[in-house]
């Protein structure tokens, strides 16, 4: 068999390619994955990673909100490495409606939602973070989720399945045959090479470029861009994630995440064009960080790491300006009876916490046309790296006496790392500190994972992820890429790369303590280390 | 507590200061914060090359020498840069093909240094590399996530005989070695020592922070200013200043309490915004112990420039001062108070930048306060 050919091919390494890819291969098919950048480089990996419980949009969105408890249910039993069971309050403050409370409850009931309220002082006692002038909280099943390790899992686990993913390529043009799709036309980005691959069907899991996507084929899926700001602190100040009981607004949920949490978010339209490189402003700063302390007082003196946005995929319907009262819904579209056109099929819109949901919609569309009737079991089958073990139990198979570094790779990666070679001494030097990274998980997914930037290393193993963004570490990294590529030149430019990506996250708040370390960082690299 | 003079900030423009007048028969104070730049010092003065005779005597009195001579170091990525003034530690190079091969030498499980980026630096110049490891004692070994700079060094003070031996053991026909800072905590004749032992040309490349010859700097220095009679207040803070008319009176600091410091002359060496002279918020920045002027820009935007590689605005501000370093408040100088080094900024482009900002305008400081009496 020409090994271009495939059974079915997904455009989009976010959540939702990833997610297909694992549901496709489960199926029993042959499936070919294709992403122009990394994994999560899209919305996958800038959004807040809240795992919804849909308390959220009980009120506005019913539909949205019973998917994401059936989902968020689903999650916690399959993809436990990933998640964070912090459950979540939703808080009334002086000047909020306390009858949107009693609405807001109804709702969540009525979605299946298990929302309970309870009295202020447990509250506070629950999470001492919260703002002690609350006069009302509700008790919701929300989570925090790592989207990095999520993806990253859907994609082993699709591999192990027999699955493809051509990273770094992108998709440049649909091979069409009158009213059929036959294949796609790729480029590489590292090295420009062009090439085909075919298959009988193609899905296009772009989230928010999906619409170009769509275009190169000559249909129209509308997207509406909806571009979201976010803040990481850096310590968790709360253990549960605080959410304001009031209409979805801006700036209204904390959530807790590792060694930090995560204030968002806002919503503004943005071009189309645009979505590719959106930034934070000052004003959106003042804004979450204004708003954010109102859940939890002591967020106006925490320090700020980092400010970042995100494009939600949200698919355009009404003409709302600011995007908030479009359906989170999900769009799966089969172009066959849709527009005529046959092998081609949209998933989009919809969210992180439904990715699995959006996965099997598709899945189905494509297995309907390709006659197969295997049934979806990615609801009930956990992903590798979850198998039901504590992160220490997996650590323990491992080592005898396991140092907190291998803990930490552990969980990070759940079970596959018994797959992975056991370190020797020298591996065991710690490259984050904060993070706990070690020598031998960054040759790992070095050599594993296809990691090749100290970008995709971040998204792998948290390095530079934590309070000190990469100060030291990231150089310490640079030092193990260069020698394991055997590149130094290329890896000089890459940590140029990655220190600058850093420093615009850094400088719309920087003020503070981030000033300070801003000149530090500035001094160590330009004169000490000469980069 | 009386002195003649009190200094606020004990990195190197304040010790530099401080030892000057302790040698010309001041009574002197030094109040200090805690950690200052010279913890992560490169090993080179940026701004300076041959240094002032003062400044020689200065630093020899400590036991630390300095040498400049025209030509380039090796940074620790590979690059070459200028030569400057340097540390003993800081091999200076007359051009950047120094031997025809080299032995560069790492340490199992220290990630802050770079074989592969120096490998590939000297490569371009034509040098043949080649890469190896110096072995550690089991004890160290075992202990693998906490090798630092700071570890080695202590552990090699009492061992750098080993390293010769090892060194010697390992070089082939190369003309060269490359080893990193990490030599010489305490004891500064280390790296001459080790560079005596070695039957081929040594050069130390600097490792990542903490720096090993600038924390020992610091610590001679501070043992100098010390044994000429000057009094450390470490690990204390200077809080607020009691002005009168254009005059400082006296400072409180936080350990002190209610006995504030008094003098006829204030020097503030308190640093840049990673010290903590200069604080920020999203709307100003300001120095915080005496509320001087200072030079910014009033819009938040201009602070920054948003590639990482340029320089960046908000490094070049700093206290405002007349021509002999008096600093202003509300446009009018403090006539015995005097800012120097870092709290500065690139307010005196003239005085130079980091290093040799500090040592210049230090000494310019001290000139004033000695002409004054
Ligand atoms: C600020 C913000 C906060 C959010 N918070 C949450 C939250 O807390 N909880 C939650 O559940 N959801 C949240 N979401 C929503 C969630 O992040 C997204 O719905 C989800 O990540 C979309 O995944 P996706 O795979 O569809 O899209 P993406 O992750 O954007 O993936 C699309 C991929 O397609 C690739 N691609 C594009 N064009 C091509 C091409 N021509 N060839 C090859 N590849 C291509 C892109 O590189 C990209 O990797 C948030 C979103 C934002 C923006
Ligand atoms: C990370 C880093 C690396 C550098 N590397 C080099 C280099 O390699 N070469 C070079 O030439 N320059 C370098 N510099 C520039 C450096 O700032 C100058 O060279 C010089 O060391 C500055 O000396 P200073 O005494 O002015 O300030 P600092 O060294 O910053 O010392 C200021 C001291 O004042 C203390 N302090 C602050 N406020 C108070 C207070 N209220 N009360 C009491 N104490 C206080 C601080 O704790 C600190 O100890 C570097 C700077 C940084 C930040």
């Amino acid at each position: 068999m020409d090994p271009r050919e495939f059974d079915v091919i997904i455009l989009g390494g976010g959540i939702v390619g990833a997610g297909t890819l694992r549901d496709c291969a489960m199926r029993g098919l042959r499936a070919l994955l294709i992403e122009r950048a990394d994994i999560a480089t899209g919305a996958s990996g800038r959004n807040h990673g809240l795992l919804h419980s849909g308390a959220r949009y009980a009120v506005n969105d019913p539909e949205s909100a019973a998917e994401c408890i059936r989902e968020n249910r689903i999650l916690r039993q399959i993809a436990s490495h990933c998640i964070d069971q912090t459950d979540g309050l939703f808080i009334s403050l002086p000047e909020d409606d306390m009858a949107y409370q009693r609405t807001f409850v109804d709702a969540c009931l009525k979605a299946g939602i298990g929302a309970e309220i309870i009295d202020p002082a447990l509250a506070r006692q629950l999470e001492p973070s919260v703002n002690p002038e609350l006069i009302g909280a509700v008790r919701v099943p929300d989570a925090s989720v790592d989207p990095f390790r999520l993806c990253a899992s859907n994609m082993v686990d699709a591999k192990l399945h027999g699955a493809q993913v051509r990273l770094r390529t992108e998709v440049t043009g649909f091979i069409r045959e009158g009213d059929t799709i036959r294949g796609v036309h790729t480029r590489s980005a590292q090295t420009g090479r062009t090439a085909d691959y075919y298959a009988p069907v193609v899905v296009n899991a772009c989230g928010v470029w999906g619409q170009q996507v769509a275009e190169m084929a000559g249909v129209t899926v509308g997207m509406f861009p909806s571009k979201g700001a976010l803040l990481i602190f850096a310590h968790r100040i709360n253990n549960t994630v605080i959410n304001r009981c009031r209409k979805p607004s801006n700036a209204d949920i904390l959530v807790p995440g590792d060694t930090v949490c995560i204030i968002g978010t806002t919503s503004t339209r943005i071009p189309l064009e645009n979505c590719h490189r959106v930034s934070v402003t000052p004003d959106e700063v003042t804004l979450l960080v204004t708003e954010g302390a109102k859940l939890t007082p002591s967020l106006s003196e925490t320090r700020i790491l980092r400010a970042f946005a995100g494009v939600r995929p949200l698919v355009s319907d009404d003409s709302d300006p600011s995007g908030r009262n479009i359906s989170r819904g999900i769009v799966c579209l089969d172009h066959e009876s849709r527009d005529g056109l046959k092998g081609l099929v949209t998933i989009t819109g919809g969210k992180l916490t439904t990715y699995r949901l959006m996965a099997e919609m598709a899945t189905d569309v494509v297995c309907r046309k390709l006659g197969i009737e295997k049934a979806c079991e990615t609801a009930t089958t956990p992903l590798p790296g979850s198998q039901g073990r504590s992160y220490e139990e997996v650590a323990r198979e491992i080592w005898e006496a396991p140092s907190t570094a291998q803990k930490a790779a552990a969980a990070r990666l759940g079970d596959v790392v018994t797959r992975m070679p056991n370190p020797s001494r020298q591996d065991e030097a710690l490259v984050c500190e904060c993070e706990e990274v070690s020598a031998w998980e960054v040759n790992n997914a070095f050599e594993r994972m296809g990691v090749s930037t100290l970008t995709d290393l971040r998204r792998r193993t948290r390095v530079g992820m934590g309070t000190c963004q990469g100060e030291l570490c990231a150089c310490r990294a640079a030092g193990l890429l260069a020698k394991a590529q055997d590149c130094a030149e290329r890896e000089r430019a890459d940590l140029l790369k990655f220190m600058g990506e850093r420093w615009k996250g850094s400088y719309p708040i920087g003020w503070g303590d981030t000033l300070r370390e801003a000149e530090y960082t500035q001094w160590v690299y330009k004169h000490v280390l000469g980069l | 507590m009386r002195f003649d003079t009190v200094i606020i900030g004990g990195g190197l423009a304040g010790l530099v200061a401080g030892i000057s007048l302790q040698q010309a028969g001041h009574r002197t104070a030094i109040v200090s914060t805690g950690q200052n730049a010279l913890h992560f010092f490169s090993g080179s003065f940026e701004s300076m090359d041959e240094a002032p005779e003062r400044l020689k005597t200065l630093f020899a009195g400590a036991g630390i020498r300095l040498h400049y001579s025209a030509g380039v170091r090796l940074m620790p990525l590979g690059i070459f840069r200028e030569a400057a003034l340097s540390l003993e530690d800081v091999s200076l190079l007359p051009e950047p093909c120094f031997a025809d091969k080299v032995l560069i030498l790492g340490i199992p499980g220290y990630l802050d240094f770079f074989p592969s980026f120096l490998a590939e630096g000297l490569e371009k110049q034509g040098i043949v590399c080649r890469t190896s490891m110096l072995n550690l004692p089991e004890s160290v070994r075992e202990s693998p996530a906490e090798i630092r700079s700071v570890t080695l060094a202590r552990m090699f003070d009492r061992n750098w005989d080993r390293v010769v031996q090892q060194v010697r053991l390992l070089l082939k026909d190369e003309d060269g070695v490359v080893l990193p800072q990490v030599f010489g905590l305490e004891d500064p004749s280390v790296p001459e020592r080790i560079r005596q032992g070695i039957p081929a040309r040594v050069v130390f490349a600097g490792t990542m922070p903490p720096s090993v010859p600038g924390i020992r700097t610091q610590l001679l220095l501070k043992r100098r200013y010390e044994v000429l009679g000057g009094t450390y207040l470490g690990g204390d803070e200077a809080l607020e200043a009691r002005v009168e008319g254009d005059s400082v009176r006296s400072v409180t600091t936080r350990n002190l309490d209610r006995h504030a410091l008094e003098a006829d002359h204030f020097v503030l060496a308190s640093g840049g915004f990673f010290s903590k002279g200069l604080r920020s918020n999203p709307f100003r920045v300001w120095e915080p112990v005496f509320g001087l002027d200072v030079a910014y820009d009033e819009d938040r935007n201009a602070w920054y420039n948003d590639n990482f590689a340029e320089d960046q605005p908000y490094m070049n501000y700093g206290v405002r001062t007349d021509e002999a370093l008096h600093p202003l408040v509300e446009g009018r100088p403090l006539r015995n108070l005097y800012a120097i080094g870092s709290v500065l900024g690139a307010t005196r482009p003239e005085l130079g930048s980091g290093g040799g900002l500090a040592i210049r305008t230090a000494f310019h400081a001290v000139d004033e306060i000695l002409e004054a009496v």
